[in-house]
């Protein structure tokens, strides 16, 4: 087993989480803040989570290789 | 609706530019193969200690990798007594010193050496070598083998995936376009079709590029949904078909998004990298490499997200299917096993789609940026 390489997998999926954890803690604050606008929030929500995650599975990849 | 016709020919251009393309990406994926290191333990005693051990374990871990991998036959399922491949064979097309095609029933799944016109070619790997008559393969220090490799123009099972799903795309909107000319509300299939178009339309395409310009990229980005959503689709059956989870292709849709961008990129974009406006002047010289090279990690991003969530989602729902097989209670093992499969599979229809939707998405977030007029630019 590659000890450095899965610690370092377990670094990036902490961080990821972090990340994603607040961009859906705001959202939800964003949502009950201004419901009508839940549909703009949900879709730049999820541009941002999917940009968070292009970065972790970057970083899981050249990781592995 | 008369958009739908002119986009129609676009549609087939980049399907068939996609399976073309894709096939000489083989070679991309072939070098990414051969730069991952081989597992090598330190001593004999070590491997078959830890063979004994963790045999099943083996067998599932290299069954999940052959699935990850492109190959060049349809295998649906073997019997592992008999020795015996159900499924069908494709056809193999070298270019070795001329043209060489043949079908991949020659290899036998690799166990055999297939001969073509006096020259004799090995299944090694997944990877087709140039062998003498007796099927030699030369290893160097690293244990890569040193046999000559022909170009591999190979019909191989992802083509085929790609070029099934490319008629399926073909025959959905040319059905569509044509029921547009009885009336304007669309007929059967096309009632589901009409919606998710209408959908990428006005939440993708007009708010990320703009009412103006849009209407030159729907092509692509319909295109890009439809044959990315499809094909993540194909993968849930079990046909075994890993088409969107294999690098190769995904760098190709990526080096797609990324021509489009950049050829369809005006003045203000091309000034914003090189000659950042509003900042100080040995500001405008570091910021432009780091903006050239953010022109390229946005290209990347978008395939390696695709491919890794993909390839995930593959093993994680074999990986749950191969509980049933390593635990000793069946009878406990199998219920839990298929409840987090049901779970993980429904979790995966839904990323199916998202990863679809976020590549649509991204793409046209990128050409957007780059047709985009900055007025704000006058207030500095």
């Amino acid at each position: 087993m590659n000890i450095p390489m899965l610690v370092g997998a377990g670094l990036v999926v902490i961080g990821a989480g972090i990340g994603l954890g607040k961009i859906g803690g705001s959202a939800m604050n964003a949502i009950a803040r201004q419901p009508e606008a839940a549909g703009k929030i949900q879709t730049a929500m999820i541009i941002i989570a999917a940009l968070l995650e292009g970065l972790a599975f970057a970083a899981l990849i050249l990781g592995k290789a | 609706m008369v958009i739908f016709k002119n986009r129609l020919r676009l549609l087939s251009l980049f399907c068939t530019l996609l399976a073309v393309l894709t096939v000489q990406a083989q070679s991309v994926n072939d070098s990414i193969a051969s730069t991952e290191t081989p597992v090598v333990a330190t001593t004999t005693e070590e491997v078959e200690h830890h063979e004994n051990h963790e045999e099943g374990g083996n067998k599932i871990t290299a069954f999940i990798e052959h699935h990850l991998q492109d190959s060049h036959d349809f295998t649906f399922f073997s019997d592992e007594a008999t020795g015996k491949h159900y499924g069908f064979s494709l056809p193999i097309i070298l270019w070795d010193n001329g043209l060489k095609v043949f079908s991949s029933s020659k290899f036998h799944h690799g166990e055999t050496v297939a001969g073509v016109d006096g020259n004799y070619y090995k299944l090694y790997h997944g990877k087709i070598y140039k062998t003498d008559a007796e099927g030699t393969i030369t290893y160097d220090d690293h244990h890569h083998p040193t046999n000559a490799k022909p170009l591999d123009f190979s019909i191989t099972k992802n083509v085929v995936s790609m070029l099934l799903v490319s008629i399926m795309l073909l025959f959905m909107f040319t059905s569509l376009a044509k029921s547009y000319k009885r009336g304007p509300i669309p007929t059967g299939f096309g009632r589901i079709l009409e919606p998710l178009i209408i959908f990428i339309r006005d939440e993708v395409a007009i708010p990320n590029i703009g009412e103006k310009k849009y209407r030159k990229y729907m092509g692509y980005l319909l295109t890009v949904f439809f044959f990315i959503w499809l094909l993540n689709l194909l993968g849930m059956t079990p046909l075994g078909i890993n088409v969107t989870g294999n690098i190769a292709i995904t760098v190709c849709l990526a080096l797609f998004t990324y021509v489009i961008t950049q050829f369809s990129a005006n003045k203000d974009y091309w000034g914003h990298i090189f000659w950042m406006p509003g900042v100080p002047v040995p500001m405008k010289i570091i910021l432009a490499p780091i903006e050239l090279l953010g022109t390229l990690t946005k290209p990347f991003a978008l395939l390696v997200r695709l491919y890794a969530n993909i390839t995930a989602g593959h093993v994680v729902i074999m990986s749950l299917i191969a509980m049933i097989f390593v635990g000793k209670n069946l009878a406990a093992d199998l219920p839990i096993s298929l409840a987090l499969t049901l779970f993980i599979s429904v979790i995966e229809l839904l990323v199916a789609f998202l990863q679809a939707f976020i590549f649509t998405m991204l793409s046209s977030l990128f050409i957007g940026m780059a047709v985009q007029d900055h007025h704000h630019e006058e207030h500095h």
